[in-house]
């Protein structure tokens, strides 16, 4: 896919919010810094995290690999398969 | 901002790491901002990768923080008594060569009340791949001075700081026999993925240490910051130094890590050694377990 087109790899990710801490290691190391800590509160009352913008995640699943609750997951998304890998739909 | 976060959707990827969790156990109980549970993804990934059976993969953990992490992966799994899991392992794999077992422990359990346990599976080079989760105090019990806590580093049984010298674990290990002896932070998710995959492959006792945050006892009683801050801290102060020789890498409060695979060797596992001595000693009355011995 990346030979086809000259464009980033396009990811996203999926996040279960009542699952999350709110440690921030996602956030904190995220390669592209696609993710912020969210003003929302989950059950437990920590802020889960959100993307900054779909642009900028990349899918390399790092943040996936820091979470210790496994609450994130990053993924790269399948633009043939339309809409159906698409986190907003 | 409130509705997508809350959005639920069954199209989307499920976690893989889920299939290896036993998800009616979550959430579990580590704190916010541990790094156990970073550690596991890293397990889960190199078991993944590594292409070995998982219904011939057994783990084996003790008591403590880390020793829940038997009961959380959904494999054959086995929680047992404090500092034993290295002799349950061991008793594991020899009635059961085929086995590939796996030895998933904290600091305090295998290295304090099970250190003699990890010196003798080192010497007889059991076949066995141990993962120790090295966060410098016993989380569970509360907070207490561990063989692993840094010279002056302050715990609940050392108020004034900690005045005992530390083990260097991977030096204990490599002097004790160990054929796979690596060190990595909760923070190198890659290279932790990836030792744990070698060790895994590796025949012999293999062992790969892990340093991790404990937010609640160690870093809250050392005004170390939460999770994160340590997590930046292993990120800023770790050394990447393959083939280091093990006298050099003993952790200091605060001091730089060296982290990196250390030894990679070859010797004969126990079950090789025992099978070729009885068979020149016994010739053919000697019967084997297996063809490939434990």
């Amino acid at each position: 896919m990346a030979e086809e087109k000259k464009k980033k790899a396009a990811g996203s990710v999926v996040i279960t919010v009542e699952r999350c801490k709110g440690c921030g290691f996602c956030v904190e190391f995220c390669p592209p810094h696609a993710l912020k800590l969210s003003d929302q509160y989950n059950v437990k009352g920590y802020h889960p995290p959100a993307l900054i913008s779909r642009e900028m995640c990349n899918g390399c699943n790092m943040c996936g690999m820091l979470c210790p609750d496994f609450a994130i997951y990053g993924f790269l998304q399948n633009k043939k398969s339309g809409k159906g890998s698409d986190r907003e739909r | 901002m409130a509705e997508e976060l809350y959005e639920l959707d069954e199209n989307l990827p499920v976690n893989p790491v889920e299939s290896l969790l036993r998800m009616d156990r979550m959430p579990h109980i580590w704190c916010p901002g541990c790094g156990i549970g970073t550690t596991v993804n890293c397990f889960a990934q190199a078991l993944e990768s590594s292409g070995l059976d998982l219904r011939k993969t057994a783990i084996v953990s003790g008591i403590g923080c880390t020793g829940r992490v038997a009961g959380y992966l959904n494999l054959d799994s086995f929680h047992t008594t404090h500092g034993r899991a290295i002799p349950f392992a061991t008793g594991l794999k020899l009635a059961n060569p085929e086995l590939k077992v796996v030895v998933y422990s904290g600091d305090g359990d295998l290295s304090a009340i099970g250190g003699n346990h990890f010196i003798h599976a080192a010497r007889r080079n059991m076949d066995v791949t141990v993962i120790l989760i090295n966060n410098s105090t016993y989380g569970m019990t509360g907070g207490q001075v561990a063989p692993t806590t840094p010279m002056t580093a302050v715990a609940s049984t050392t108020p004034y700081g900690n005045f005992e010298s530390a083990f260097n674990l991977p030096a204990l290990a490599e002097s004790c026999g160990a054929v796979y002896v690596a060190r990595w932070t909760a923070f190198h998710v890659r290279h932790t993925t990836k030792a744990i995959k070698e060790a895994l492959l590796k025949k012999g006792f293999s062992f790969v240490e892990i340093l991790a945050p404990c937010p609640t006892l160690y870093s809250r009683r050392n005004k170390l910051g939460d999770g994160l801050a340590q997590m930046v801290y292993y990120r800023e102060n770790s050394e990447i130094r393959h083939g280091a020789d093990t006298k050099d890498v003993a952790l200091e409060f605060q001091g730089k890590i060296i982290v990196g695979k250390f030894v990679d060797r070859v010797r004969p596992t126990f079950g090789e050694a025992m099978d070729r001595y009885l068979r020149e000693r016994l010739g053919a009355d000697y019967l084997p377990a297996t063809a490939g011995g434990a």
